[in-house]
């Protein structure tokens, strides 16, 4: 349970929460995502107040605003790169063309372009990573919640992710906030900030 | 249709399992197509009787015979405009396995009142000229590669000795449905050769001028004959074809019960195909609200798979049931009409869908129930 929790992020920051398991962070990203909501309090994102939205507004701000980027993927196993990066996709206006153009520049952006038409299967656990990540920033949300994104991966691997997400915030402008347990993850945001018991512990 | 892709492919995630499913609405539609294949063998007649038509047999039994005098007593009630008559023969054509109903028929009426059966006038003419001509059903004639002017040979059972006749004509039936597997033969040249029992005919149809008053027309024929010796049973063609069938039994209910426990049978078995499906994708599903598909399009997704299953597996079950019936009687002719109508096929597509939906809505509810936060930290 999350308690007395205030922060700010700017637009544009890499924001990293560690702390040990059961000390909230997945918590805050789920409140921050629009997954769950918060008993009381309020989540103002980009001027809006999530708290007090339906739960259909809710999904469809969330799709207008959020990219996920979890520990274990979760990609569709019978879709393919392509397919599962154009999932968020298929929710907008956009034509078949310009989501295969948003799709395509989405996987040049993680380095996939040769692997649009794998499945994940047939990819490394870094690849599917990067493929996650393509499918959240496929829409071009507001800003990226990643879940332990390396949590599940090898060192290399999860410096290449790093690296992408690293990418993001300096050339796309994303705001990034990422839980971790890997002290050497959490040296890539530009920010770390630590809980505990549900609590955020006061920036040094 | 963008969505068709997503929903494909859940279908084709476990290929064995998607097979069986959609191979136990085949079946189950497969057997649902014989079944109302045989409904409409069985109950032929009562959709074919004609509404202007009544039959009048005696009030003992249907076996027991009307003199041929009441024909002109018949057509002098108020309301009957035609009166015809026949007589069931009951023979054997060389080995009892090869049954058809053969009819002695009165030529002078017979013909016009069951004007669905269509006869060449040549045909009938020289029927007409024959008195040991006949006419066969053109399934009949095809089931025995019978041709015109062929002798055929018929043992009888209720007239005893060995029957010959000379096929002079063959007839068609207007609609799908009618029954061209009878075998006419003339009524006089029956009455000829039993000397004993002359001048009596098995029943009779009469057309009533206006099919409205044909109850009306039914009582005052009954009470016609009343306390003579031959009280009748006046009947709509309708009822009496509808009572014929009730003698095999309650064949409607038999087959509503079968049905009934097939259908019940796979709303179970689809049902739970479909949960356990989407329990095991409780994190796909879970993603998917989280990058911001809402729960009705998750619920719709789920039945809509479920449909789709239902829509394949319902057309190959129909569609090798009209195969399977339009390669023929099995029966060898046994059935008098052997054909699954667009109407039985369109029943049983749309029970398919009905199945579909009812069985995905359960797991379809679930999944759009699901609460993303729930099922990521579930799994």
């Amino acid at each position: 349970m999350l308690h007395d929790l205030d922060l700010d992020v700017e637009a544009g920051e890499f924001v990293a929460f560690m702390g040990p398991s059961g000390s909230g962070k997945t918590t805050l990203l789920n409140l921050l995502g629009g997954l769950d909501l918060p008993s009381e309090g309020s989540i103002r994102v980009a001027g809006d107040e999530i708290t007090r939205m339906s739960g259909s507004k809710l999904t469809a701000w969330r799709a207008r605003h959020v990219g996920f980027v979890f520990q274990m993927y979760n990609l569709i196993p019978v879709l393919t790169a392509f397919q599962n990066v154009e999932l968020p996709l298929l929710l907008t206006k956009l034509s078949k063309t310009e989501r295969r153009q948003h799709v395509e520049a989405a996987l040049t952006i993680v380095g996939l372009a040769d692997r649009m038409r794998h499945y994940p299967r047939q990819l490394s656990g870094g690849q599917e990573q990067r493929v996650g990540i393509a499918r959240a920033i496929v829409a071009d949300p507001t800003f990226l919640l990643c879940d332990e994104p390396t949590g599940d991966l090898d060192r290399k691997s999860a410096d290449e992710v790093l690296d992408l997400l690293d990418q993001l915030v300096r050339e796309y402008g994303k705001t990034v906030l990422m839980v971790t347990h890997d002290p050497l993850a959490a040296k890539r945001a530009h920010l770390v900030r630590h809980m505990d018991k549900g609590a955020l512990v006061p920036a040094e | 249709m963008k969505y068709s892709r997503l929903i494909v492919a859940n279908l084709f995630r476990k290929k064995t399992r998607t097979a069986l499913t959609i191979g136990s609405f085949a079946v189950a539609l497969f057997l649902f197509g014989l079944l109302q294949v045989l409904h409409g063998a069985f109950s032929q007649g009562v959709a074919v009787a004609g509404a202007d038509r009544l039959v009048v047999v005696n009030r003992v039994s249907i076996i027991q015979p009307l003199p041929l005098a009441y024909r002109d007593r018949l057509l002098r009630t108020p309301g009957v405009s035609h009166a015809t008559f026949a007589n069931w023969f009951g023979g054997v054509y060389q080995d009892e396995k090869n049954f058809f109903p053969q009819f002695a028929i009165d030529t002078q009426g017979y013909r016009q009142m069951f004007s669905e059966f269509t006869v060449d006038d040549d045909q009938w003419q020289a029927f007409l000229g024959d008195k040991e001509g006949a006419i066969a059903g053109e399934s009949l004639a095809k089931r025995f590669g019978w041709k015109l002017g062929e002798r055929i040979p018929i043992r009888g059972t209720i007239f005893p000795g060995n029957w010959e006749f000379n096929l002079r004509g063959i007839y068609r039936g207007e609609r799908v449905q009618d029954d061209t597997m009878q075998f006419w033969f003339r009524w006089d040249y029956l009455d000829e050769r039993r000397p004993g029992r002359r001048g009596i005919v098995g029943w009779y149809t009469v057309r009533v001028a206006n099919p409205d008053d044909a109850t009306t027309v039914a009582k005052a024929v009954d009470e016609q004959f009343a306390n003579s010796p031959f009280e009748k049973k006046t009947d709509t063609e309708k009822a009496f074809a509808a009572g014929f069938v009730k003698q095999m039994g309650n064949i409607q209910l038999l087959m509503m019960t079968v049905g009934s426990v097939v259908f019940f049978t796979l709303l179970l078995v689809t049902g739970n195909t479909m949960a356990i499906a989407v329990r095991e994708r409780t994190r796909e599903l879970a993603v998917l609200k989280a990058v911001g598909f809402s729960d009705a399009f998750v619920l719709i997704m789920v039945i809509a798979e479920t449909i789709v299953v239902a829509a394949v597996g319902g057309a190959l079950g129909l569609g090798l049931a009209k195969l399977l019936t339009l390669r023929g009687d099995p029966t060898g002719g046994l059935l008098p009409f052997f054909y699954l109508s667009p109407s039985a096929v369109a029943l049983g597509f749309a029970l398919s869908l009905a199945v579909g939906l009812i069985a995905g809505f359960l797991p379809a509810l679930s999944a759009g129930r699901l609460r993303v936060v729930d099922a990521l930290r579930r799994v």
